[in-house]
């Protein structure tokens, strides 16, 4: 993986006394709240309902092992001793103190990390495909071109005051792992699709997606941008989007507004034109910087010729095989994914022990190496098929074991009422009882793969347009209420979910998604999905079983 | 003059106060127009830009602009900065002036997207901008300043390096 050198060292070490500087500043009262506000929001620490929020970056999802045990002391030093890992493959510390904030950045620093833009309005953290250097079906690893434009969107001077925030993703695959067409630019790496397949690789980018009150699904601007003209047409897309976007009302800020109102061709050609005379100033990096990077992230030492079998004869084991390990592209080995939603848990949650204990499963089994999905699991990249039964064991003796990756048990809901304050309802609670009233009625291992995703407001934190089942949280008169939406996929077939009809109670939301659970169970034909099922039948079935 | 536009805040004088300059050549002394009023004027040679301003209207009359200023009317629009940036690539070298609310934190992005000069609405801790704009030891890309971006310092300047030499 991509390790700093002193560049890189002394720009995160510069924000750490930037920041130290600036916290002093406001403890001083030479800042107002207003003018720290964004100052802190760029460093990924919010105030929060109970206390400050810290969101530390995890660029593209891949951490060290070195890295997570760093991760796990901040839980014990600062905070209650877990941590909350995200839908943009990043973790949030839920109750940090202002003076202490310093101190984590310069722990972080210490193992090559930091919380650089993870919020405010400026380009966040890069997101990827959370099996980037393990997939088989990938046309490259996406995270070099991912960590190029990190390194370009950090501090960039004139793409600090956005009109509102900006998340891109990279991957590489035709399987969409990462809900890329749902970010303000989703970057596909793929062979130019003028030599039919074969020819150099390029980058595709979609822009103008994204989720909130105004979900849109990004066309696709530009089909095949050169990779040594990939800052170059990045810097464009920001550019026209700085210059143009709306700056009136926050809700119609993000560039999907943009895009939309401008429409894809005139959008494509503002960019365009922006491009052509950027590609005149000489701002993009050299190739050998590109390859610098992409020496970081060559495969690890696989040893060839590893048996291909896994003995199977442990139920549990084989049904945790089936669910939670993923195809490798070298023979004998799989990705393996831990799942950080037991029954009745808190989604995304890991203690300080159980993150200390994944990374000494990700040295020693897992070249050094593990990921953050942005279904709020971890990941270990490079599993020997032969050594999985020892690691289920470990895993299962730490409650990390559970057997539901893409089931309905395995349910992203952002942090919610319980936390944010943007919230208008509590997620984590709904999010525990729908998983606890699956496990008991034994449906949930019937359903096969169900994605259930739960917001506590419109911004959509828990991509609930996103889900196959969707919820969201609203304040009806002072009430806690929760609208039911169907069919919605962050996949390849990336499709939006449509509200029921009207919301339910919190007891009525859990009974509403069995109930849908049901129609599914009863009119499912051979091999379909909820999700298959939900588009053969539409709308109308399910409606009838919720409201008839 | 009625093209001069006050600027928000209180407790400032009527004209913009310079606290910061880069630039060794006389300050200009005309007050700066509006950039409708500059288009439609030959003798003009400061122009003020508003957020929503299109700084390209400017480029066919750079030769005779000797101070730009952008204004920034609250600090989280940051319009300005693009506009800077591309008077700067038009090869524009007069005076470029950021005036209102212009903060501590904001500077060394200023100078990197071209300000030279720098008329806060409220006067800044002078120590405090000292340490902004001397922070940061080096810069991740190329922007309009003269600034050597770290992948030309890994890499130098040679055929493989540096874009164009």
């Amino acid at each position: 993986m991509y390790r700093y050198d002193t560049y890189d060292q002394a720009m995160v070490d510069t924000r750490v006394a930037e920041f130290r500087d600036q916290t002093r500043r406001r403890l001083e009262g030479k800042l107002s709240e207003d003018q720290f506000k964004p100052l802190r929001l760029m460093n990924g620490l919010y105030l929060q309902l109970h206390a400050y929020m810290l969101r530390v970056a995890v660029p593209y999802g891949t951490l060290s092992s070195a890295q997570m045990h760093a991760l796990a002391d901040i839980a014990d030093k600062y905070d209650r001793g877990y941590g909350h890992f995200t839908t943009r493959q990043n973790i949030q510390y839920n109750w940090i103190k202002l003076e202490d904030a310093p101190d984590i950045l310069a722990d972080l620093a210490k193992v090559e990390m930091h919380a650089i833009q993870t919020s405010g309005n400026c380009i966040r953290n890069i997101s990827s495909d959370h099996y980037a250097g393990a997939a088989a079906d990938e046309a490259t690893d996406p995270r070099p071109y991912a960590e190029l434009l990190r390194q370009w969107s950090s501090f960039h001077p004139e793409f600090s005051a956005l009109p509102r925030k900006f998340k891109i993703a990279v991957i590489a695959s035709e399987t969409d792992r990462a809900a890329m067409r749902l970010h303000d630019i989703g970057i596909r790496l793929v062979r130019n699709p003028d030599a039919n397949g074969a020819g150099e690789l390029g980058a595709a980018f979609y822009v103008g997606g994204g989720m909130g009150r105004t979900p849109m699904i990004a066309p696709l601007i530009r089909d095949f941008v050169p990779l040594e003209q990939l800052i170059t047409y990045s810097e464009a897309c920001l550019r026209v989007y700085n210059r143009h976007g709306r700056r009136d009302n926050k809700y119609k800020a993000r560039i999907k507004i943009l895009v939309h109102e401008l429409g894809e061709d005139e959008y494509r050609r503002q960019v365009e034109e922006e491009f052509a005379h950027l590609l005149t100033l000489g701002i993009e990096p050299p190739f050998a910087e590109l390859e610098r990077i992409r020496t970081y992230f060559a495969d690890p030492a696989f040893t060839p010729g590893l048996p291909e079998s896994i003995d199977r004869s442990d139920p549990d084991f084989a049904l945790w095989v089936d669910r939670n390990c993923h195809t490798h592209k070298q023979p004998g080995y799989v990705a393996a994914t831990i799942s950080l939603k037991p029954v009745g848990g808190i989604p995304g949650d890991a203690t300080a022990a159980q993150m200390h204990l994944m990374a000494e499963l990700a040295r020693d089994y897992s070249f050094d190496e593990c990921r953050v999905t942005h279904a709020q699991n971890i990941v270990l990249p490079h599993v020997e098929q032969q050594r999985l039964y020892e690691l289920w064991q470990k895993l299962e003796a730490a409650g990390l074991g559970t057997a539901n990756l893409d089931q309905v048990g395995d349910i992203i809901a952002c942090p919610g009422l319980d936390y944010c304050s943007l919230a208008n309802a509590r997620s984590i609670p709904v999010a525990q009882k729908i998983s606890e009233r699956f496990a008991a009625s034994g449906k949930g291992d019937a359903l096969g793969e169900l994605k259930l995703k739960i917001s506590g407001c419109i911004n959509a934190c828990g991509h609930h347009h996103a889900g196959h089942i969707g919820i969201l949280g609203v304040d009806k008169k002072g009430l806690e209420n929760y609208q039911l939406l169907l069919g919605g996929s962050e996949g390849a077939d990336t499709s939006l979910g449509k509200i029921t009809g009207p919301g339910f109670d919190e007891d009525g939301i859990v009974d509403a998604v069995e109930k849908a659970a049901d129609v599914y169970l009863a009119q499912r034909s051979e091999g379909e999905r909820f999700l298959d099922t939900y588009r053969r039948i539409g709308m109308e079935p399910f409606k009838e079983a919720l409201y008839g | 003059m009625a093209d001069t536009l006050p600027l928000p805040g209180e407790g400032r004088s009527e004209v913009d106060e310079v606290q910061f300059r880069f630039r060794d050549d006389e300050p200009a002394d005309h007050p700066a127009v509006t950039v409708d009023a500059f288009v439609g004027q030959t003798n003009a040679a400061a122009v003020r830009i508003e957020p929503g301003d299109d700084a390209r209207a400017l480029l066919p009359h750079l030769a005779r602009i000797a101070l730009v200023e952008v204004n920034f009317p609250a600090f989280t629009d940051g319009r300005g900065m693009s506009a800077a940036r591309i008077l700067r690539e038009a090869g524009y070298t007069g005076e470029l002036r950021a005036v209102g609310d212009v903060l501590v934190d904001q500077l060394a992005f200023m100078r990197r997207c071209g300000f030279d000069s720098f008329a806060p609405a409220h006067r800044l801790d002078a120590e405090d901008a000292a340490a902004a704009f001397a922070r940061w030891p080096h810069v991740y890309q190329s922007a309009a300043d003269a600034r050597v971006p770290i992948w030309r310092l890994r890499h130098g300047s040679g055929p493989n390096g540096g874009a164009d030499g």
